[in-house]
């Protein structure tokens, strides 16, 4: 079983610098690409290797890139920006590959850069990523220092600058037009689409914003051609895909599995449930995909099959509901975050997400009645995608909908019991 | 015109319009917060929902944010959908969970967007049971109260404070549902256009602080349409009042003037009519009790009157009816302005372009439009602020246009087009005297004398034609800014030029309209705007009296004149020396005023006039546009209109016992009738006996409270209200309850609309014309060409006379005037706010001027005015020029200088002339 993206990375030693990564075989396809492809040979290959964007949407990475204009009319100078801000509960495969292997991601920002041609890339971090920091800065110097950066890259024609940037830890960030608003400079609220940033993004030109993985799926497809990277996977979405587990697991961790693994499969490299600890359900990919449920522990984990079992594939790292967990306390824990998150900008997320926590909590608290319940239904109705400005609220009403749905009964018990039920807690 | 199904009823719609805007045109309600004619849309409170369909057979629809929508050809939509309806009233819920349920006690209540929206959705019951959350409130300053619990974050007012009005101590801070909207601490919001706030919110965040000092509901208030009276741009105003007293100016929507918006003096500078320093009774000086009765008055007049010389000095803050009544009363060859030779000269050179008709005088809704604007030697931040909104909004549209043209984006997708845009500009080149905000905006911003600055704007025109004379002597550096100037104002499409006479230099009014006349030659029709100091200078300049000074030899050389003064404090204006020759040489002086001054001090018989909310006037604005105004409070005691006073006079004069009653609009007829300039001015609004099926136009609207109890604590029977015999305006709530003619819309109100909102019930559509057309009359020649059919584009005329460039001397400086927003102005200084905000005296220099002397910010310096050495702190402006000093304008304690003279400037009252190196640009 091929691991492309974490054969290098290890957690024994530091990682790799640029002449042990060039050893590995990094910066090949860099080469290969300045020297033997155009932008539009790894477009093209993009594109039919089936990359879907690893951030959550799973949007084909070919298809976005192939908006975005080409030729000598395009205006410039074009950017391409990692979306480095990984915040979303539970998720952390993103950092894996950042502190792991810095120069893969960057390599793959300088491939996608140059398909794009863009002229800048930036990396937008998330604050908290400190150890990330360092070594991405450090990477990007060497890169500079090897010529991958820079002034005219391996001599040819094609320039790239590339930045480091740390935001200030707000999980709006994540969001590819707050992204850019924040990177402007300006308060991280999202923008109106269209128009899209392939056409008018950062500084209101031509944008590319890619995930971590995604970025760093590119140096294989461009060294190993698109049919290898479908054949890593099980599905029709190609390459693998790092899965992730949290909760109350033997082994919570993070690994780089086919395309198309099943929950089952996954939970059993998460080495099963702790002892004396049930599955009761699973978040699929992060905080805001719908709970999954023991029925459906053979899905295959990838986009098109999860949101058929009435989900989403999301980042893939799974946070696991346990029977001793409260789900209503769980929830409330997601929407107290969502929240606090919520940017301010449009009104349904910004005082709809407080009344939901709130609530929630008065649920958990036993000081409910059922018309609390109803506030609840309304809210994941009234919070639903085109509701609200962009995907944060609907994102953060997928677990209140589905726990609505599943868990039912702990809803009504916390209800006639006054109290919650259950002795692990998780309401503040 | 796209054809579009709103509940599938057929409407014609305004193609490239958002299907917000399209609704309200329609006359269909549908609520909103965030969406803003003036500042488009953003699509952030999601108050505007509606359903659109794919076609006739899509039943499910999708839910939209109408003012994100453009509509198309066959687009069907419905604003009665039920799920639309439901998450309409669902946003409301959301609002109310933290708004303050205390509308009653609430100061905005009655005339809250927010209220009238939460009525209109239908949401009544609260569900939320949780705390509210509450935020500290911030000292805004004098004009504006800071309620942050009431916001409803719909980012309106940073959205117009920080994007349109380019204020930078406004902004959004934290965020979720703790967003707040305020300044990093505590303080005075430096913007002069802050008070807008008040109209922007929709709701209670920023109220009217001098509102607040004399509360009164919207509803209580009498209104009237009313112009503001402090600068020549005639921006449109309603007054309020209740009990007699002027209670609040709101904006008045004019398309063409000012729109939506006003600046902070003419919103809050109306205090002086309330003042204690009010004139309210005759007085006749030298007896032992002054105020007189009708009888004794009316005696002592018709002996200063009869047989005697008369002469008499208009205002150019009185109406034209006033100055009028003044002409007829005195004779035409005895009428004379109250300035200086001078200022005199320039005024009426200003008005005689802009009657020629060669002159093409752009409005300020023709300047937002423009796409290359030059500024020469105005100081427009200052002596005419919504211009200077106006320019920025140029720069701004021009740029958001190109961005928007490039992108495929309507204009108003706000977020977008701002992407878009981002920090590109149109073409402004500011080139003044002293520095201003506009420079922020400016491409080219310089500082320079105001010769030199001419000699820039004929060299401009000299580089647009070559044919014109060329300035040789124009640095390398200088003349790539010509040219570039030239290049911008070459290549756009609706070019403006601005200049005005508060830099007392006339090379300035003659280089704009060179400047435009070299445009003409390769047919570009450039816009002229000069701007004037007072409110009706325009119209007194139209007059074209000669000055101070003729009257002053005139009274000299011939005792025994009976001068009238005509609302104007001289001693603002001409000199002490000058002023006390004046009056000293006069036999009687009659002075017409609202306030107490130096000049009224001089009357020997003083007549209380009423103030511009006390009477109904034309003034003409510096586009030569005539607007009238309307009165709102019946005068007290015996303050009379001005014209009301004369035309008494006038009956005096002739011994006709009390004179005739004439009415403002037969004062007006026979204005026009006299002087052809004047031509069309009648129609300016309806005359007082018209009146809408049989109904005259009510003050008071229909929910006007306590019409029977309001004087109960003096009579307990209803007194019967004042009459209006002089406008079709009633001071009642009876009467017509429509939308009256445009000049006498007295407030905006519609079924369910009580907030200035329901101002698009009185537009065409959504930031047009209103219904009917915007109120007022130009008289310019261009205006009067165009209305005849006759207009060619003729060429502005030509001048050669290129001053010589300003060279600073040893031991003089050139004195000019500083006008200032705040405090150069005379009436708006008597509200308090306005006076805090004025500055104190001082004396300007230049960085250069202030080393040379060896002095530094703050030291006391010496300016020789009259012979008399005057010490003030030394303020030293950045970047100004070398040989000039600089005194505010109008600021108590300075005396009134001979503006654009040379004086000396010394270090201590009794030193020795310094010379200063000289320093040539």
């Amino acid at each position: 079983m091929e691991r492309p993206l974490t054969k290098h990375i290890s957690f024994r030693r530091p990682s790799l610098a640029l002449e042990e990564y060039e050893r590995t075989g990094g910066y090949a396809a860099v080469r290969k690409a300045l020297k033997q492809l155009t932008p539009e040979d790894i477009q093209q290959q993009v594109l039919a290797s089936t990359l879907k964007g690893r951030g959550g949407a799973g949007f084909s990475t070919g298809t976005k890139w192939g908006l975005i204009p080409m030729g000598a009319d395009a205006p410039h100078p074009k950017y391409l920006i990692a979306n480095a801000d990984e915040m979303e509960p539970g998720t952390f495969k993103d950092r894996l590959l950042l502190e792991g292997n810095p120069h893969q991601l960057i390599e793959g920002m300088i491939l996608s850069a140059y398909a794009i041609q863009a002229d800048i890339a930036y990396i937008f971090l998330r604050w908290a990523y400190r150890k990330a920091a360092v070594l991405l800065q450090q990477s990007i110097e060497e890169a500079y220092g090897a010529g991958y950066l820079g002034k005219h890259i391996l001599g040819g024609s094609w320039s790239l600058e590339m930045h480091l940037h740390t935001g200030v830890g707000r999980y709006m960030c994540g969001e590819e037009t707050a992204l850019l608003n924040a990177l402007e400079g300006k308060r991280a609220t999202p923008r109106a689409k269209p128009p899209f940033p392939q056409l008018s993004g950062l500084f209101g030109k031509p944008t590319i914003v890619n995930n971590v993985e995604t970025l760093c799926c590119i140096p294989h497809i461009v060294n190993n051609g698109a049919d290898w990277f479908k054949s890593l996977s099980r599905c029709a979405e190609g390459g693998t895909k790092l899965y992730g587990v949290s909760g109350k697991v033997n082994h919570p961790g993070c690994w780089e599995l086919p395309m198309g693994t099943t929950i089952r499969e996954l939970l059993h490299h998460a080495g099963g449930m702790k002892n004396g600890h049930r599955l009761k359900g699973l978040l699929p990919g992060g905080a805001s995909t719908d709970f999954l449920t023991e029925q459906h522990l053979d899905t295959p984990l990838d986009y098109t099959s999860v949101a058929a079992a009435g989900s989403r594939l999301g980042t893939g790292t799974i946070i696991v509901l346990d029977d001793a967990t409260c789900p209503v306390g769980f929830v409330h824990n997601l929407q107290h975050f969502f929240a606090q998150e919520s940017c301010g900008w449009c009104t349904p997320c910004r005082e709809g997400l407080p009344w939901v926590e709130k609530t929630l909590l008065s649920i958990e608290r036993g000081e409910a009645t059922p018309e609390d319940i109803e506030l609840l239904r309304m809210h994941t109705h009234m919070l639903g995608p085109g509701h609200t400005f962009c995907a944060l609220a609907p994102g953060a009403m997928e677990p209140l909908q589905s726990a609505l749905h599943y868990f039912m009964d702990d809803f009504e018990r916390h209800l006639t019991e006054k109290k919650c039920p259950y002795a692990n807690h998780l309401h503040r | 015109m796209p054809t579009i199904y709103i509940d599938s009823k057929p409407y014609e719609a305004l193609a490239g319009k958002n299907l917000l805007e399209t609704c309200l045109g329609l006359g269909i309600d549908l609520p909103y917060f965030c969406w803003h004619p003036a500042l488009g849309s953003v699509g952030a409170c999601r108050q505007c929902a509606v359903k659109v369909f794919k076609d006739a057979q899509d039943g499910t629809g999708r839910l939209v944010m109408s003012c994100m929508e453009m509509v198309k050809e066959g687009m069907r939509a419905s604003v009665s959908d039920k799920d639309a309806v439901a998450f309409r009233a669902q946003v409301i819920e959301w609002l109310m969970t933290n708004h303050p349920h205390d509308c009653p006690v609430c100061d905005e209540g009655g005339s809250c967007h927010l209220q009238d929206m939460t009525v209109m959705t239908g949401h009544d019951y609260r569900r939320f049971r949780y705390k509210k959350r509450t935020y500290e409130n911030q000292n805004l300053g004098p004009f504006l109260h800071h309620e942050m619990n009431r916001c409803i974050q719909c980012y309106r007012c940073v959205r117009f404070y920080h994007d349109y009005a380019g204020g930078k101590d406004l902004g959004v801070f934290a965020a979720h549902n703790h967003v707040y909207f305020g300044r990093e601490t505590s303080g005075i919001l430096e913007s002069p256009f802050s008070g807008n706030l008040v109209e922007v919110c929709p709701t209670g965040v920023f109220t009217d602080k001098l509102l607040k000092e004399h509360y009164t509901r919207k509803w209580d208030l009498a209104s009237a349409p009313s112009i503001c009276q402090h600068c020549s741009l005639g921006c449109n105003i309603f007054t309020g009042e209740r009990y007699g007293r002027l209670r609040q100016i709101t904006n008045r929507y004019n398309s063409e003037v000012n729109g939506y918006f006003l600046c902070d003096k003419g919103r809050f500078g109306y205090a002086f009519v309330n003042d204690v320093n009010r004139v309210t009774r005759p007085l006749l000086r030298n007896q032992t009790i002054e105020a007189v009765d009708e009888a004794p008055l009316m005696k002592t007049l018709r002996e200063m009157l009869s047989g005697e010389e008369l002469i008499g000095i208009g205002s150019p803050r009185a109406s034209i009816e006033s100055n009028f009544s003044l002409i007829q009363l005195v004779g035409r060859d005895n009428f004379y302005q109250g300035l200086p030779e001078y200022p005199a000269y320039l005024s009426g050179k200003v008005a005689e372009l802009v009657q020629s008709g060669a002159l093409y005088v752009p409005s300020l809704k023709e300047i937002e439009a423009s796409d290359a604007v030059l500024v020469l030697g105005e100081d427009i931040w200052n002596t005419a602020p919504v211009m200077a909104l106006a320019v920025r909004q140029a720069v701004v549209r021009t740029a958001a246009a190109q961005a928007g043209k490039q992108s495929g984006l309507p204009a108003w997708h706000d977020l977008a087009v701002k992407e878009a845009t981002q920090e590109k500009k149109g073409f402004l080149a500011n080139l003044t005297v002293c520095p201003s905000p506009l420079d922020e905006e400016a491409a080219f911003s310089l500082r320079r004398a105001p010769d030199t600055i001419a000699r820039l704007g004929f060299a401009i025109a000299h580089a647009i034609d070559p044919s014109l004379p060329s300035l040789p002597d124009i640095s390398t550096a200088m003349r790539s800014i010509v040219n570039s100037i030239a290049g911008a104002l070459r290549s756009a499409q609706h070019p403006v030029i601005i200049s005005g006479v508060s830099c007392y230099n006339e090379g300035l009014i003659k280089a704009a309209c060179t400047i435009a006349a070299a445009l003409h030659t390769i047919g570009l029709r450039a816009g002229v705007a000069y701007v004037l100091p007072e409110c009706n200078s325009m119209g007194l300049a139209l007059l074209h009296a000669p000055s101070f000074d003729n009257a002053t030899a005139r009274v000299l050389s011939k005792p025994g004149v009976t001068a009238i003064i005509l609302e104007a404090d001289i001693y603002r204006t001409v000199a002490e020396k000058e002023a006390d020759a004046f009056f000293d040489a006069c036999k009687h002086i009659i002075v017409l005023d609202s306030m107490h001054n130096r000049t009224t001090q001089k009357a020997h018989a003083l007549l209380p006039a009423a103030a511009f909310a006390e009477t109904d006037g034309t003034i003409i604005n510096y586009e030569a546009r005539a607007q009238q105004y309307f009165q709102v409070l019946a005068p007290q005691q015996d303050i009379r209109a001005s014209w009301k006073w004369l035309g008494k006079l006038k009956g005096l004069r002739a011994a006709a016992g009390n004179g005739q009653q004439v009415h403002p609009d037969e004062i007006l007829q026979q204005l026009e009738q006299a002087l052809p300039a004047f031509k069309g001015i009648s129609r300016v609004a309806p005359s007082p006996d018209f009146r809408v099926h049989g109904q005259p136009i009510p003050r008071d609207p229909q929910r006007y409270s306590g019409r029977t109890a309001i004087l109960a604590n003096l009579t307990v029977s209803e007194p019967r209200p004042p009459q209006d015999t002089d406008s079709p305006l009633a001071f009642s709530m009876e009467g017509y309850p429509g939308i009256p003619p445009p000049a006498l819309i007295p407030f905006y109100w519609a079924p369910g609309w009580n907030s200035n909102q329901s101002v698009s019930k009185y537009q065409q559509e959504p930031g047009g014309a209103l219904r009917d057309g915007d109120p007022g009359v130009l008289l310019s020649g261009q205006a009067v060409l165009r209305l005849t059919g006759e207009e060619k584009p003729t060429a502005p005329p030509l001048f050669m006379d290129i001053p010589e460039a300003f060279e600073a001397r040893e031991d003089r400086w050139l004195l000019l005037p500083q006008v200032h927003l705040f405090g150069s102005d005379e009436l708006s200084s008597y509200t308090p706010g306005i006076r805090r905000l004025a500055p104190q005296p001082y004396i300007g220099l230049g960085e250069a001027d202030a080393t040379a002397l060896g002095v530094i910010e703050g030291d006391d310096i010496f300016v020789w005015l009259e012979g008399k050495a005057c010490s003030f702190p030394l303020a030293i402006r950045k970047g100004l020029c070398p040989g000039i000093t600089l005194l505010p304008m109008g600021i108590p304690g300075i005396p009134v200088p001979q503006w654009g003279s040379w004086v000396k400037i010394t270090l201590s009252e009794d030193a020795e002339e310094i010379r200063c190196p000289s320093k040539i640009f």
